[in-house]
This record gives structure tokens, C-alpha cells and sequence, in this order.
């Protein structure tokens, strides 16, 4: 159901932008109108959800620690997974969120029964983690040399990652690998998705949908470029009007599948923000990794903490005295010595309750 | 009641595919087993917590409180603003998968909800069912799902399986930590009175006698008594530790379950003699007897309540620090929580070692240090009088507790104990060990009685390890530094690696301690002929001198 719905809201997507644009010339508003409610959605929406996790409260220091704590000097700690200083920290980040380290860790259960004994093993499983940082950088890439639509000139750098891009130097125009591996890659993880019978299990519609719809966005811009080869001096007529706050729809026609194109970025940036996507930013806030592991040597404080009621010592001895005075246990108060002391005179009200042994500081 | 556990084999025909109905339309069994007692009425009314009243998992009705499910609405929602933790995580999880089969829970069962991003989603389905525009509006479509009563029953019996290790917190590309959901869900629960006994009863135990078994003053002070009676049995020293002390240099804080039980009472006994060794001026204390706090298990103000303690006692008796023993959630409580809620416990000084003088900066702060890394400091500033060879009938591997792995990273001083303690030493193999340590399968409470099978399947990836080791190298001792762990591991291990026994670092210690005025060592902690145990691994027997009087004080100390 999670599949098939996803896949089917897709191609609904496409036909609508199809349909308006084709069909009731409706340019406007999908070349202009839904982008810039998209891209305000977008950032408004992204904005005022880190916002909100940023007046959620951070009361204690949890975080994960994966390597050895700094304790004695003679032992040697792991300042990047038990990162003690803000720069400890921001090294965790950067392995985090650029090389996606935790994902790195990755294995594989390898459960097997030998003559009725479990042979439990934890095989490597790097697929995933490549998978995942191929899809991210790939994407980035194509994000970045889709900035020579936005901009006029060029900017060299733009220049350089799509020079880079086109390494293979194949076909006419030059390929881009940026965009089919990031077309491939959504596939391998959606193919994982599917057959693997554990992960099927727990992917919901959420899980599919995005993979489904930047799939549509790799392949109709792949169309674009080297199958159908649109106007992109009128696309970049467009595109640059967005940009420079002067939408205006170009003379010459544009071919529907860019509209297409176009929709279906929309819909990933307006959706954005409500969805598992937020974990761009969420990983960057996420408490068991962004700090430091040093609260037992400087103290954390929680804004919200509150008194609560505890079972004092006086409270305890009060439970137990006659046992602990029977156990030759020290107390606070013995009624008996109070009582003797008052009589005669108070010489054992100083004595502190029988301490075995005075040592000096 | 009386349902026969398993046999091993039984238990390890796990099948890891998940069933044919999506799980949003399963429902756990309420198998014996494999869930936990409900907490006794009396328990929650000694501390004052909702809903007190009898009943049962299996009955079908819980008799929640009128209002359950503006109950847990409002808690979920107050919860997502005071903690930054479970907002973040019921909304960024992609369902990647990474997490999936690292859950000793799901290894030992095959029950997908054990995955712990399904254990997640038991949760988050119904934060966006219920707070969520699209999940109200879509349902299902969008992993929403209305709150109902079956929906508690649930959370209870998998938030009750699940000992909150954090090791599906490591491989999580974003950390997401299931121990932080767990944790949430379990207060949840504990708004509507859905509390297990083993949690309730320990906390209320140890909010009026200061630990976790009831035992009142004179009766903690007792069975320390009977373990010195056998120290000075098998090593010839009697020690004569102080309690409820003030004046001390020292407060030492363990827990409690080790002053009861085997084989948690042998590390005690190490305390007692590693203690006495180094001259230590240290206290015991009856009101704080209780190093672990089942109150983490339950919610975090009851955690706070417990562990007030703590710093209350040491003020009171005016010591200059506090040494902690051996324990697992115990130091995740103290690294991570107490100075917060406890602190600043500026009545108190840098922990400096006495024997030493090193300073323990690590814990400035804090104000307490663990025992390992204390003694860890004794024996690389050559303060113990150690022979190692007194372990060597034993083959030792090394368990890292949760705890002190993921919520603290102390994982070289242990090993460096045990390196100077016995000469065999084997690691079990990486995936296993340090920060990817499986749990024992009866940690955050689960280490009751009436659970054996779940404890068994939790515990399988463990024992699996130790199983390795045992075949490669002749293993027969798991030493850990947890309590819980000395609870759960012995019948863990027979169950799944006969042969194989348990013991607490400290107790290695101690056997090895060339004590002042030792008689000659034949038996170890445990009043085992150290003869026998050598034969057992076909060593050599050990000429003991003939002379059983002249053995006792042979000089005082010699130096």
C-alpha cells in the first residue's frame, strides 16, 4: 500500500503539471506561482521547526559515548567520540554530518543455528552507509550546478563542479554522473527498502514517497537534458526572472516536461519541512551527539529543574532509631543520651555518637 | 503461574522475518515469560505515584484513570518541550534500518517491534496520530494512529522490554537514542499507574530504608558483618569498616544488591579488602545504601528522589568526596544526571586520591569517582601488593556494562585492573565489546524473576560472545563492573554457557591482594580450594606451607 501509493502520488503530480500546463496553459502558475509558494514554505516551514526544537529544552547531558572517557592522564582518551571540549564536538559533527560515520559503523546480523546452538555473528555491512553518502553528495552536486540557472554570470566555481561532473566527458551534452548516480542511488535505496523483509516492514508512506518523487525529479531532468533537449536559453530566461524577483514567462515555449520538473521540486521543498527530511537540520541538534562529555567535571544545568520531595536523613533516623542505636549504629539524636545529658549536666552531648576511629586530615 | 522456561535450543530457533500483518494491526501476547509483574498498589502509594490499585497485564482491563488519554496527551506534550531529546526524535527518523538488528532484544526474539525503530514508532505513530495535522487527518497514510488502550498495553510490554543499553544509539546516523524514547514512554506509564514491580517495589524500598531490597539499618550492617566473617576465614584479616561515620575522608557508595547476593557479595568483600589494604579512611552509610537507582527506570523526577541521597549523605557526614562501586546505570546517573539535579555539591572537594594524591579533574564537578578508576590509579602508582597468579586458574574475558560504556567511556581502566590482576585475559570479539557491548538482557529493571525467557533471549548476544571466547580460549570467568550484571549473569550463563561464572572486577582485585597478615590464600572469596579450581584447568596444585597457626600475624605490614 506504502509503495504503490507513493509511486501513484508521483505520477499524479506529474500528470497534474502535465495537465495544467499542456493542457490548460496554466504557465504561470507553475512556473512561478507554486515555485515561490514552494521555496517561502520552505524556509518559513524549516525555520520555525528548528525554532521550535530550539525552545525545547536540553536538561541533561546525554550523549552517546563511542570511545574511551578522558579520566588519568596515562590513559589516552578518544576526544572525537567522547569529545570533552567544543572542539572535540565540532569533530564529532564534522564525521557525523560529512562522512556520516555512525552509519559507517554499520553491520550485518549474521543468526545461525549449528547442531541446536545459535551462532550469533555481526558481519560488515558498508551499503547502506555508500548508498547513503553517494545519494547526499550527489544530490548537493546537482544542487550546486543547478545555481548556473540562478545566477548571470556563471560563477567559476559552478563552472568547476560541472566540469567536474562531466569527468567522462560522454555524450553530447556532456553527462553529468552527478544526476544519474543520484537517480541510481534512490533506486538502491528503494530496492533495499523492498527487499529486504525487516526494513519493507517498517517503511511507511513517508519512507517511499520522497524516494519516488526525487526520482521523478532525477529522471525528467534527465529527459530534459539529453533525450528531449529543451530551450534552455528560454529555461534560464525563466529561471533567472525567479531568481532576480522579475518573474515573467518567457515567449518562447517551454516544453511541459520542465513544468513537470519544476513541480515536483516544489513539492520536495514545500514538503520538506513536515517531513523525515528535517533530519538535515535535525542532525545537527541532536543531543546524544552535539555535546561535550564532560559533566562530571563542569556542571550542566537544567532550566526547568524542580525540587522534589525527598526522604531526608532526619526523616530515615526518626524510621529507625531504636535499630540503629541497638546496632550500634551513630545517630543524630539519642533520646536516651539526651535524656542522661540533661540530667547530669551535658558531658555527653558533645562526644560525637561513638566514631570507631578519629583520623586526621 | 509456573510456565517451564525453554530449553536453548527451543529459545534459539529465532526467525528474524517479520509476519505477514502490518504491525500497526498486531498485538503483543501476553505470554508468561515473557512480560513483567505489575507494581503492587502499596508501592505506589509509599511514594506517592498515580493510580495506585491491583491489577494485572493479563486482565483485560487496567482500570486506568478516567481521563488516561488526556493523561498521556498532556504528558507527551510537555515532555516534547523539556526535552529537546525526544522532540528531535519523534520527528527526524528516516527508517534506515541501521538500528534494526542491533537490539539484543531483537536478536534473542525476532519480534520486529524489538527493532528499535519500531519500538520507536509504537511512540511516534502516536505523536503524529495525535498532534500531527496529517497524521490526524491521513491516519495510517501518514504513520498516524489513534490512542487507545491496546496502543497502552503495548507500550507496556515492549517499553518493559527494553533495557534502555543505547547501543542502537551508536549505529543511528542522528544518535536518536532509544533509551531517551523508553524513557519518556515508561513516565508516560507511569502517569496512569502502568509500572512494572520490579521497578515500583525497589524504588519504594529505596526511598524509606536507602536501598533498593529493604534492608533496614541494623540488617545492612549485619550482612556486611557475616562477609567480614569469611574474609578473615579465607585471608586471615579482620577488617572493621565504619558506618554512618562523620569525619570520614570519604563516603563509598555501591549497590546494594551486592552486600545480598552471589556472586555480588565477593566484589563487596573486595571493597572491604582493597580498602583495608590501602588504609583508607572511608565510611559506609546505611541511609544512602544504594548506589543504583531504579528511580532512573521509572521517570526522572523519581530518579532525582532517589538520588538526593547521595550528596545529602555526604554533606551530613562531611566527607570530602565520594567513591562509587561498581555499577552500571549507577554511573550512567552520575555522569549524566546527578550534579544537574542534585548539584552544584560545592560542600564538597576535587576528588584528590588519598593513597596517590592524584587529582581526579575528570570529576571536578561531581565530586565522585569510580572505583576502577580509582584503583586503576593505585595499581599504575604501585599501591596494591599484587600476585596475579593467585587468578590463574581462572581464563578471564571482559563484559562492558552499558552504562559505563555508552554513558561514560570507561573502558581501559577496567582493563587495565584485570591486565595487573590475572594473566589471562581475552577480549570477545569487537562487535561485542566496548561501546558496541551487548547488554546483559536485564538491565533498566528487567531483571526480575517471572521474565526468564525474554531475560534469556536479551541476554543471547552476550552469551553468544562469551560462548566464542569460551570455545577459542578456555574462558570461564566474565568479569563485569555492574551489579545488574552480577544479578542477571549467573543463571545467564548457565542457561547458555554452562562452565562459564561471573564476577566483579574488585573481587579479581582482591584475590590478588598480598594482604598485611595474611594467612596462606587456599581458598579464594568465594571459599573455593584454590587446589581444585587448578585442577580443574590442569595446573599444578600449589605447595601450601604446613604450619596452619604461625601463619596468622606474621609481622605488621613489614615496612
Amino acid at each position: 500500500m506504502h509503495v504503490i501509493f507513493s509511486l501513484l502520488a508521483v505520477i499524479v503530480l506529474i500528470a497534474i503539471a502535465y495537465a495544467g500546463v499542456a493542457g490548460a496553459g496554466m504557465t504561470y502558475l507553475f512556473g512561478v506561482v507554486i515555485p515561490y509558494a514552494a521555496v517561502i514554505t520552505f524556509f518559513l516551514g524549516l525555520i520555525l521547526k528548528v525554532l521550535k526544537w530550539g525552545r525545547s529544552a536540553v536538561p541533561f547531558n546525554i550523549p552517546t559515548t563511542c570511545g574511551q572517557q578522558k579520566s588519568l592522564p596515562w590513559i589516552k582518551p578518544n576526544s572525537v567520540d567522547n569529545p570533552t571540549s567544543t572542539g572535540g564536538v565540532l569533530a564529532r559533527m564534522f564525521f557525523e554530518v560529512l562522512t556520516m560515520r555512525s552509519l559507517f559503523r554499520n553491520t550485518k546480523l549474521d543468526y545461525r543455528v549449528a547442531h541446536g546452538q545459535p551462532v550469533i555473528r555481526q558481519g560488515s555491512e558498508k551499503f547502506l552507509w555508500l548508498f547513503a553518502i553517494l545519494f547526499h553528495y550527489s544530490f548537493l552536486v546537482v544542487l550546486l550546478w543547478h545555481l548556473r540557472f540562478f545566477m548571470e554570470p556563471v560563477p567559476k566555481l559552478v563552472g568547476v563542479i560541472e566540469a567536474l561532473d562531466g569527468f567522462f566527458e560522454f555524450g553530447l551534452p556532456q553527462l553529468l554522473l552527478s544526476g544519474v548516480i543520484l537517480v541510481a542511488m534512490a533506486g538502491a535505496l528503494l530496492d533495499r527498502r523492498l527487499r529486504m523483509p525487516n526494513i519493507r516492514y517498517i517503511s511507511l508512506t513517508s519512507d517511499y514517497f520522497p524516494l519516488f518523487l526525487i526520482m521523478g525529479i532525477g529522471i525528467t531532468g534527465i529527459l530534459m537534458r539529453y533525450l528531449l533537449r529543451v530551450d534552455i536559453t528560454a529555461i534560464k530566461e525563466l529561471t533567472m526572472s525567479l531568481a532576480v524577483m522579475k518573474p515573467v514567462i518567457p515567449q518562447a515555449p517551454i516544453d511541459p516536461l520542465f513544468y513537470a520538473h519544476i513541480f515536483l521540486v516544489s513539492v520536495l521543498f514545500a514538503y520538506f519541512p513536515f517531513s523525515k527530511l528535517m533530519h538535515m537540520p535535525g542532525v545537527f541538534m541532536s543531543p546524544t551527539r552535539n555535546l561535550t562529555t564532560n559533566s562530571r567535571e563542569v556542571r550542566h544545568v537544567n532550566p526547568w529543574n524542580y525540587p522534589v520531595k525527598t526522604h531526608t536523613y532526619d526523616e530515615y533516623e526518626e524510621d529507625f532509631r531504636d535499630l540503629m542505636i541497638e546496632a550500634g549504629l551513630p545517630v543524630e539524636h539519642n533520646p536516651a543520651e539526651e535524656a542522661a545529658a540533661a540530667e547530669g549536666g551535658g558531658e555527653a552531648a558533645e562526644a560525637e555518637p561513638e566514631a570507631p576511629e578519629e583520623k586526621k586530615e | 503461574m509456573a510456565n517451564p522456561t525453554p530449553k536453548p535450543e527451543q529459545i534459539a530457533a529465532v526467525d528474524h522475518k517479520p509476519p505477514a500483518a502490518d504491525w500497526m494491526d498486531t498485538k503483543p501476547e501476553f505470554k508468561p515469560g515473557m512480560f513483567l509483574y505489575a507494581v503492587r498498589k502499596e508501592s505506589l502509594e509509599g511514594v506517592g505515584q498515580p493510580n495506585p490499585r491491583d491489577w494485572n497485564p493479563t486482565d483485560a482491563d487496567w482500570k486506568l484513570p478516567a481521563d488516561w488519554k488526556g493523561i498521556v496527551r498532556e504528558g507527551i506534550k510537555e515532555r516534547l518541550q523539556r526535552f529537546r531529546s525526544f522532540q528531535i526524535f519523534m520527528d527526524i527518523c528516516v527508517r534506515c534500518g541501521a538500528c534494526a538488528d542491533k537490539c539484543h532484544f531483537f536478536i534473542g526474539s525476532g519480534d520486529p517491534k524489538n527493532m528499535p525503530v519500531l519500538r520507536a514508532e509504537l511512540l511516534r505513530s502516536i505523536y503524529r496520530g495525535e498532534f500531527k495535522v496529517a497524521g490526524k487527518i491521513l491516519g495510517k497514510l501518514a504513520g498516524g494512529r489513534k490512542l487507545t488502550e491496546e496502543v497502552i498495553k503495548e507500550w507496556f510490554y515492549y517499553y518493559f522490554q527494553c533495557t534502555e543499553c543505547r547501543r542502537c544509539s551508536v549505529y543511528c546516523p542522528y544518535g536518536i537514542d532509544t533509551a531517551e524514547i523508553t524513557i519518556m514512554a515508561r513516565e508516560i506509564l507511569n502517569l496512569l499507574g502502568c509500572q512494572i514491580d520490579w521497578v515500583g517495589t525497589p524504588v519504594n524500598n529505596c526511598f524509606h530504608t536507602g536501598n533498593h531490597l529493604g534492608l533496614k539499618p541494623h540488617t545492612y550492617k549485619e550482612n556486611v558483618e557475616y562477609l567480614l566473617d569469611d574474609i578473615e576465614e579465607y585471608s586471615g584479616v579482620r577488617i572493621n569498616p565504619s558506618f554512618n561515620r562523620k569525619g570520614a575522608e570519604l563516603l563509598f557508595i555501591t549497590p546494594s544488591g551486592d552486600v545480598f547476593a552471589d556472586p555480588g557479595i565477593f566484589t563487596f568483600m573486595g571493597y572491604l579488602m582493597l580498602f583495608d589494604h590501602i588504609g583508607l579512611d572511608y565510611t559506609w552509610s546505611t541511609y544512602a545504601s544504594e548506589g543504583g537507582n531504579f528511580g532512573f527506570f521509572t521517570s526522572h523526577e523519581m530518579m532525582k528522589r532517589l538520588n538526593a541521597k547521595m550528596y545529602a549523605e555526604a554533606k551530613r557526614l562531611g566527607v570530602k568526596w565520594i567513591l562509587g562501586g561498581e555499577c552500571g546505570h549507577m554511573w550512567r546517573v552520575i555522569t549524566q544526571y546527578m550534579d544537574t539535579m542534585n548539584g552544584p555539591a560545592d560542600f564538597l572537594e576535587v576528588p584528590v586520591s588519598p593513597i596517590t594524591g592524584t587529582r581526579f579533574q575528570n570529576s571536578a564537578s561531581t565530586k565522585m569517582v569510580h572505583i576502577s578508576e580509582f584503583t586503576a590509579d593505585l595499581i599504575h602508582n604501585n599501591k596494591l601488593k599484587l600476585d596475579p597468579s593467585r587468578n590463574d586458574h581462572l581464563r578471564v574475558t571482559f563484559h562492558d556494562s552499558c552504562n559505563p560504556a555508552r554513558g561514560m567511556g570507561m573502558l581501559e581502566e577496567p582493563r587495565y585492573i584485570l591486565n595487573n590482576v590475572c594473566n589471562n585475559f581475552f577480549e570477545m570479539p569487537p562487535q561485542t565489546i566496548r561501546e558496541n557491548t551487548f547488554c546483559c538482557g536485564g538491565g533498566a529493571g528487567l531483571n526480575a524473576g517471572e521474565n526468564m525467557e525474554m531475560r534469556f533471549r536479551g541476554g543471547l548476544p552476550r552469551m553468544n560472545a562469551v560462548q566464542y571466547v569460551k570455545d577459542r580460549h578456555g574462558v570461564n570467568m566474565l568479569a563485569c563492573v555492574c551489579a545488574v550484571d552480577r544479578a542477571v549473569f549467573p543463571a545467564h550463563l548457565e542457561y547458555w554457557v554452562p562452565g562459564v561464572k561471573n564476577c566483579g572486577v574488585t573481587e579479581l582485585v582482591a584475590n590478588a591482594l598480598v594482604m598485611d597478615g595474611e594467612i596462606p590464600r587456599q581458598y579464594n572469596l568465594r571459599g573455593e580450594e584454590v587446589n581444585d579450581l587448578r585442577e580443574e584447568v590442569d595446573l599444578p596444585p600449589i605447595q601450601w606451607p604446613e604450619e596452619e597457626e604461625g601463619g596468622e600475624p606474621s609481622e605488621e605490614g613489614g615496612e
